[in-house]
């Protein structure tokens, strides 16, 4: 009885994880794979089995366009968010010198990302708009005479919002696999005549890896995702594949967007899947 | 180790406070501007310093419910907090072991991070309302945004317990400690900090989620959604006014449960 008691007990404690991911994520996904064969009005929505609403999706040159446009956003915020969180992380892991410091430090950048993410996404108007402080600033001190137009509602300030909501989802894994990296052997390059530079380069880049491929699926995933920062900073100017879906939906074409959903669904997990064969998730944690 | 630092220190150094100037720059701009006189802008300069538009946010009419959609995201984020500490913590305990199905769950798990969130929304959205149920915070809004937390809480687990060492379950069990005995006096304090953290992650990203809620919240707005809103409606400081407090109550709840956190670890030094 005890023996049996002993078995069963992993599997108790994974039924509620189980259940909610199951219920709330797995069965939600399978019904919209569903509902993207199905035929809708502006009544209702009607089961059966249509292909055309991907038809429709895959055949329109403004999907294409949609997706070219949102992967630009995804490449160029992977592009800066890698860049900034690999310095960052490697100044925190590597310069500071006492772990309390450390924490402190990284405590320091982590705190903004508890905040609101639409709170600090407009909090860039008064900074980029018209006559925001960059514009002032530059106006007054002579630099420009008219204001730059271009700050504010442009694709520059949706890249500007979101590499500012993303960039602790790339410091964090590579801070993280940094400070398990082992000192010995950077001592050891050192002591092989190694410059700082080929430290970083030929140790530290190859062991940081697997937290810059874990960053990675974070900053790709959340930029693919993504409506309200490219809605807001855009000024409705740009477009993402989510925001495509997200207006289908107020205008309740729901099998429209579930077929949107699933291509979407499908691009994302592809690109995680490619990234997941250079690094094994499980070992890193 | 006292080395003189390198011209490579300064230049980093000065990469890092520029990056973090650059983290909280805009949103102390924010913060400066909700106490805009009562005729100013959106824009500095100020006209002037005031409380005027905190006054105004919390006059019902002037910019819709703000109290009841903050009720109803604190609710639901001590409910999300509560769920994802237990079901992380349970699932923790299940990877330990190997178990059938161990693998897929894993997996699962990770999608939950991946999933575009307006497709959980949408999923959500879709499914209660061809089974019949009103979505509500409460209930839709609740689930979509474990699929969010939950992840993060497991994934947490799976580190602490990774690094976990089974000695000390074994000493207490040699000293004659049932296994619930084990789990309550040895094991739990050691991970408390940790699912603190959880609780922390659970709640915050719960509070200001917004594209899970869209479709799964119903008729009653949560905070960010009412934030949103006011995003396209609103051309008056009281939207900093509302980013000022909303900030400063997530600061608060950060703060205390570093506190607490700081607490119980010295506690648990001196015990």
């Amino acid at each position: 009885m005890n023996n049996l008691l002993t078995r069963a007990t992993p599997y108790l404690q994974a039924t509620p994880l189980t259940l909610i991911l199951g219920f709330f994520l797995a069965l939600p996904i399978l019904l919209l794979v569903l509902v993207s064969f199905w035929d809708y009005d502006f009544a209702g929505m009607y089961p059966g089995f249509f292909t055309f609403n991907y038809a429709e999706t895959l055949g329109s040159w403004v999907t294409w366009r949609t997706y070219g446009n949102t992967l630009k956003f995804a490449f160029l915020v992977w592009a800066i968010t890698a860049f900034l969180g690999f310095w960052v992380a490697y100044f925190l892991a590597f310069h500071i010198r006492t772990t309390a410091m450390q924490m402190v430090l990284f405590l320091v950048c982590t705190v903004p990302f508890l905040t609101s993410n639409i709170i600090r996404m407009i909090s860039w108007i008064p900074v980029l708009g018209r006559n925001g402080l960059v514009n002032s600033t530059l106006v007054s001190a002579g630099v420009i005479d008219q204001p730059i137009e271009w700050l504010l509602y442009s694709d520059f300030a949706v890249v500007l919002a979101m590499v500012h909501l993303y960039t602790l989802f790339m410091v964090t894994p590579i801070f993280n696999t940094m400070m398990r990296i082992d000192r010995a052997l950077v001592e050891a390059a050192r002591d092989a005549g190694a410059k700082n530079w080929q430290i970083i380069w030929h140790v530290i880049l190859p062991l940081a890896k697997p937290g810059i491929a874990i960053g990675t699926i974070f900053v790709v995933t959340l930029v693919m995702a993504d409506f309200s920062t490219v809605q807001v900073m855009s000024g409705g100017q740009s477009a993402s594949v989510a925001l495509m879906m997200r207006n289908q939906m107020s205008l309740l074409q729901y099998p429209a967007a579930a077929a949107n959903a699933v291509v979407l669904l499908v691009v994302v997990l592809v690109m995680v899947a490619g990234i997941l064969r250079i690094v094994d998730i499980r070992k890193e944690l | 180790m006292s080395e003189k630092r390198s011209l490579g220190f300064y230049v980093l150094a000065v990469f890092f406070i520029l990056f973090v100037l650059f983290l909280y720059g805009p949103l102390s701009a924010v913060f400066i501007l909700s106490f805009q006189g009562p005729s100013g802008g959106l824009t500095f300069p100020l006209n002037g310093v005031s409380l005027h538009w905190f006054f105004n946010l919390f006059e019902r009419q002037a910019v819709g419910d703000f109290g009841a959609s903050f009720g109803r995201s604190f609710a639901l984020g001590l409910m999300v907090m509560a769920v994802t500490v237990l079901v992380s913590l349970l699932a923790g305990l299940a990877f330990r072991r190997r178990f059938f199905g161990a693998t897929p769950l894993f997996y699962l798990t990770v999608a939950s991070l991946v999933v575009p969130s307006i497709i959980v929304s949408l999923g959500i959205g879709v499914l209660y309302q061809q089974i019949g149920i009103r979505p509500a915070w409460f209930s839709s809004a609740f689930g979509a945004h474990l699929t969010w937390t939950l992840p993060f809480g497991v994934l947490i687990m799976f580190a602490v317990f990774n690094r976990f060492s089974p000695t000390y379950e074994e000493a207490a069990r040699d000293l004659g400690a049932s296994s619930w005995q084990t789990f309550a006096h040895v094991v739990l304090p050691m991970i408390a900090p940790s699912l603190i953290g959880v609780g922390l992650f659970g709640f915050t990203l719960s509070y200001d989620e917004f594209a899970r809620s869209l479709m799964t919240s119903g008729s009653a707005n949560t905070l960010p959604l009412e934030i949103y809103g006011m995003t396209t409606n609103v051309t008056t400081p009281v939207l900093y006014a509302l980013g000022t407090v909303t900030t400063l109550f997530s600061f608060l709840v950060i703060l205390g449960t570093i506190g607490l956190i700081q607490l119980l670890q010295r506690r648990r030094v001196r015990s």
